[in-house]
């Protein structure tokens, strides 16, 4: 079945049955999780902050790398949602005693799991296990929580839910992408969902040696100047500079990347008078972000996290509610 | 009497007001609820006719159906939208056609959410019977006998006027 080995995240229907990467998603799916997303949005303000749509349904976190904003959230989401959440701290368990992935995989999935959130250090981990499942428990779905160097398609959507919140139209925008191009699943996923929906000027701005090769044929222009780069933009997408890169030779140190490519409120003038910042967190103060421009008038990182509650609400309702 | 003849949906729309008019006399909290599409369609038009805009409300009953685990999400989800106070509050929910009464369920379960009425009431433009859940209208604009494989589609055209048609 060589469509379902390219796309194992889509049913034989084209429906999302795994939610692995944003590349090959149309843009009628990424609208249909958003427009579900803002639906999602108002439940948490209301007397009873959960809806029963996956009750009965046990959601299982696997969470192979460190994460704390994207566990959280995709807990809340599933208990929004009314599932039962079971979180496993992967250092402490089997894995280390020498079980394989898939063996893990198949163990959970005979305690009756319906549905995996998963984040792995390799690229690829969430597509095996998810290929795994097509084989062996079709009805059981995989979320990619982030792998690797290549993709986090629940933070791209959130990016793009947020985006669409304060612009509404993505067909006249102009976004920039700051940082470490090189190492983050985050910008990856950014850049599919950027044009799938018709952004017409995508940017990419860091060091050459954090601009990977290739940007220019998925149709981004990149800048390794920060101050050509932000000109008249309408979004900036600023991303963590993982501390670990700084003894990698990659770049000289924290304050001199600050230097170039810090987002200061000098820079920021240099966008559009109204345009937003966006920063996929944690965030490292000083070193990719001056406090100011955290903690200014036109940062939307906090409602970035709220609106990633919904929309990975929109993205396990929609996935439980697909069969093979 | 039951009929299948072509409906006059401004008719049934003045029908149902006045029954809705009359059982809100002297009721203070009343507030008005429309399942979408086409309640909230009616329940809007109620609203402003029994001046109650401020307690106007619309529900989206997708993430509370029972047949999700069969059918899935509803592709086209609207945002449920209840801006007054629902503790206490004598709640007329309105529908355009009441059938099985599963619809009506999800709604109540939604109202629940977002506090404790103190009354909800029914409201159908038009009750085609057929009914698996002990669920009852308080006010129906027609009773109406269909074949099972017909439904029955409430319109509102570019200018508000609603039209109601039987489908094959």
């Amino acid at each position: 079945m060589p469509i379902l080995h390219n796309h194992p995240q889509l049913n034989k229907h084209g429906e999302l049955q795994h939610l692995l990467t944003i590349e090959g998603l149309k843009k009628s799916h990424i609208d249909h999780i958003l427009d579900t997303a803002s639906s999602f949005v108002g439940i948490s303000d209301r007397e009873v902050k959960k809806v029963p749509l996956m009750r009965g349904k046990s959601v299982f976190n696997l969470f192979f790398e460190n994460s704390t904003r994207t566990r959280t959230t995709f807990e809340i989401a599933s208990k929004r949602l009314s599932a039962d959440v079971i979180n496993l701290n992967i250092q402490a368990s089997s894995t280390t005693k020498g079980e394989s992935l898939l063996d893990t995989i198949d163990n959970l999935a005979a305690m009756h799991a319906d549905m995996f959130v998963v984040r792995h250090a390799q690229s690829g981990a969430p597509y095996m296990i998810a290929q795994h499942l097509n084989r062996t428990r079709s009805d059981v779905h995989v979320v990619n929580a982030g792998d690797g160097r290549h993709a986090h398609p629940t933070q791209g959507l959130l990016d793009m839910y947020t985006i669409r919140h304060y612009k509404k139209d993505f067909t006249n925008l102009r976004v920039a992408i700051v940082g470490d191009i090189l190492h983050s699943r985050v910008a990856r996923s950014d850049i599919h969902a950027l044009t799938t929906l018709g952004v017409p000027e995508v940017r990419a701005i860091g060091p050459h040696t954090l601009l990977p090769g290739g940007l220019e044929q998925m149709g981004v222009r990149t800048f390794t100047n920060m101050d050509e780069g932000l000109r008249d933009v309408d979004v900036i997408i600023m991303l963590r500079l993982q501390n670990e890169r700084m003894s990698g030779a990659l770049l000289p140190s924290a304050q001199e990347y600050f230097k170039s490519y810090g987002l200061t409120p000098e820079r920021l003038a240099l966008a559009k008078p109204d345009a937003i910042v966006m920063h996929p967190g944690p965030m490292n103060r000083g070193v990719e972000i001056d406090s100011a421009v955290a903690d200014g008038a036109q940062a939307v990182i906090l409602p970035q996290v709220t609106f990633g509650i919904a929309v990975r609400m929109a993205v396990m309702s929609i996935l439980a509610g697909t069969h093979a | 009497m039951p009929t299948t003849e072509p409906f006059d949906a401004e008719a049934l729309y003045r029908e149902l007001l006045g029954q809705v008019r009359a059982g809100l006399q002297g009721i203070p909290d009343a507030a008005i609820v429309g399942i979408h599409s086409g309640g909230a369609w009616l329940a809007e038009r109620l609203a402003h006719d029994l001046d109650l805009t401020h307690r106007f409300g619309s529900i989206d009953v997708s993430f509370y159906r029972d047949d999700y685990a069969r059918k899935g999400l509803h592709p086209d989800v609207k945002p449920t939208h209840i801006r007054f106070p629902v503790d206490g509050a004598t709640v007329v929910l309105v529908d355009d056609v009441l059938q099985t009464g599963r619809t009506t369920r999800a709604a109540i379960n939604v109202l629940f959410d977002y506090g404790r009425p103190a009354c909800i009431r029914l409201a159908a433009l038009a009750d085609r019977g057929g009914r698996e859940l002990p669920v009852a209208a308080d006010y129906v604009g027609t009773r109406v006998t269909l074949e099972p494989h017909q439904s029955l589609c409430l319109q509102r055209d570019d200018a508000g006027q609603l039209s109601l048609s039987i489908e094959d």
